[in-house]
């Protein structure tokens, strides 16, 4: 669990200073796909850094099962990371290493001898479908495929929680709904924790089941996503929502379903045929 | 005199030179790199974006390399006498050479590996962070590694200059081409040896400058 408890940044520079969360709070539970929604600059990719400690907040805990890493020291807190993996937008893999070599960076700086980093590292890349890849490097891979070889990165040490931002903001529709489908599926076969920020709606509606609104760093709305879908409290919500449907209506774009489907991991979500509309106008 | 006479009354001296222009440049690059990599790593994470910012140490180290760079290479080779002769033991000779091309280099080295470190896409710093590794793993697996290449083109510009440099080390006696070319062109008269000498420079700054971009080349997976 990931208690995020009253949590503000203050960023101070020559300008003056800049406070990007005003006091936020959350919950996040154990198997949770957990959205963080808001546009850009509402504090989203700053809030999702504080769980991980690359941005330490000004004031607040963050606790993770109950402990307050905020206090921990960097030594503790490298620890710490080995439990907690991130995908980023533009996947950050390594350019000099190959496919393989960059699944098993996690582990070797945690480590892990060579051969079981390597086999450890295989098994992932067949989780993502990127077997054969290995010697590849990510510069001749496609970006669908670089997310694929982050994603497995980011699973190396077995962590419990996945921090993704914006992972899917590079890649066209097609890509996004097999990448969404992916982190899906690790949720769901590997209990992994998924906290996903995003600007995209439509993102959020498919895979989490809990999100919050963050509006210029303050929580504005938060529930489960599809009562927030359905009657949204905050202006900024309806805002965001309305260019959503704005978006889908105007492109209509051809549903561009999945082949072999999208098994939603139990979860009851309305409205499959607008989903994927609206996945498909993003 | 055909090119057997000339090969014969020159080809010895003109082999020691390339030799001692080889040894001196070589090795002043590598006491060069020992001495300036770690400076420009330190200096390229101390700065106000790096791993660990430190205003003041970053400051001084900027002052160190500007003020080291600055100094026309004639004039430390003579003003450093002292220090030369305390650490080799002799101000003269190849030897006597080396020590103030060292000296001369690692502030630009400390310069160029900088700006090959700041190249390297913070966004791949932040994720080598976000896995848990040390500031060490971070320089040593990432910061050196993605930007090998740009590392690989740094030495062989160092090695060039050195070639240079090592020209004006025929003032204190280490011999080199340079020196020859100087000795025997402008001293003597004597154009044929100063052309064998300067031919010899050119092809094998040639050599080392191909062999540094296509090792570069061959070490980049970038597209």
């Amino acid at each position: 669990m990931i208690e995020i408890q009253n949590v503000t940044k203050v960023y101070e520079t020559r300008e003056g200073s800049h406070t990007a969360l005003k006091g936020v709070s959350m919950t996040i539970n154990d198997g949770d796909i957990f959205g963080i929604i808001g546009e850009s600059g509402a504090g989203k990719s700053t809030l999702v850094r504080c769980i991980n400690m690359l941005e330490a907040p000004t004031s607040g805990a963050i606790l993770i099962d109950g402990e307050d890493i905020t206090k921990h020291s960097n030594k503790q807190l490298n620890e710490d990371r080995a439990g907690i993996g991130m995908i980023f937008q533009n996947f950050s893999l390594f350019q000099q290493r190959t496919v393989l070599k960059n699944v098993t960076y996690p582990l070797e700086i945690h480590g892990t001898d060579k051969a079981t980093a390597e086999a450890r590292a295989m098994e992932l890349l067949k989780v993502v479908g990127l077997e054969g890849k290995e010697q590849r490097y990510p510069s001749e891979l496609s970006g669908g495929q670089q997310q694929r070889v982050a994603i497995a990165r980011a699973l190396a040490n077995r962590p419990k929680i996945m921090l993704c931002d914006e992972a899917t903001s590079a890649l066209d529709s097609r890509t996004t709904i097999q990448i969404l489908d992916l982190l899906q599926q690790i949720n769901r076969d590997l209990g992994v924790t998924m906290v996903v920020i995003t600007h995209a709606l439509a993102v959020a509606e498919q895979i989490c089941n809990r999100i919050v609104v963050l509006d210029d760093g303050l929580i504005v709305e938060e529930g489960e996503t599809a009562d927030v879908f359905a009657n949204p409290q905050a202006d900024i919500t309806r805002e965001l929502l309305g260019h959503k449907r704005i978006s889908s209506t105007l492109t209509e774009a051809p549903a561009v379903g999945p082949q072999g489907s999208m098994p939603l991991g139990g979860r009851d979500f309305p409205g499959e045929q607008h989903r994927m509309r609206a996945m498909g106008g993003i | 005199m055909d090119l057997a006479e000339f090969f014969a009354e020159y080809g010895p001296l003109l082999a020691q030179g390339t030799v001692d222009t080889l040894v001196m440049s070589i090795l002043s690059c590598l006491f060069a790199y020992v001495i300036g990599l770690p400076v420009g790593i330190a200096f390229a994470l101390t700065t106000p974006n790096g791993l660990h910012p430190m205003r003041t140490v970053n400051t001084v180290l900027g002052w160190i390399i500007n003020i080291g760079r600055s100094i026309p290479f004639v004039i430390l080779l003579v003003a450093i006498i002292p220090f030369t002769r305390l650490v080799v033991g002799t101000s003269l000779g190849v030897p006597g050479a080396i020590v103030p091309l060292t000296v001369s280099t690692a502030p630009f080295v400390a310069r160029i590996v900088e700006q090959s470190l700041a190249e390297v896409d913070a966004g791949l710093i932040e994720a080598a962070q976000s896995f848990g590794s040390s500031t060490w793993q971070i320089v040593t697996k990432v910061m050196l590694r993605e930007s090998l290449p740009s590392l690989i083109r740094g030495v062989a510009i160092t090695f060039v200059n050195l070639f240079g440099y090592s020209a004006m080390a025929g003032t204190v006696g280490a011999g080199g081409l340079g020196d020859i070319a100087i000795r025997y062109g402008y001293q003597r008269w004597n154009a044929t040896v100063m052309m064998a000498a300067v031919v010899l420079c050119v092809v094998l700054v040639q050599i080392f400058q191909s062999l540094g971009d296509f090792m570069a080349r061959k070490l980049d997976h970038r597209k």
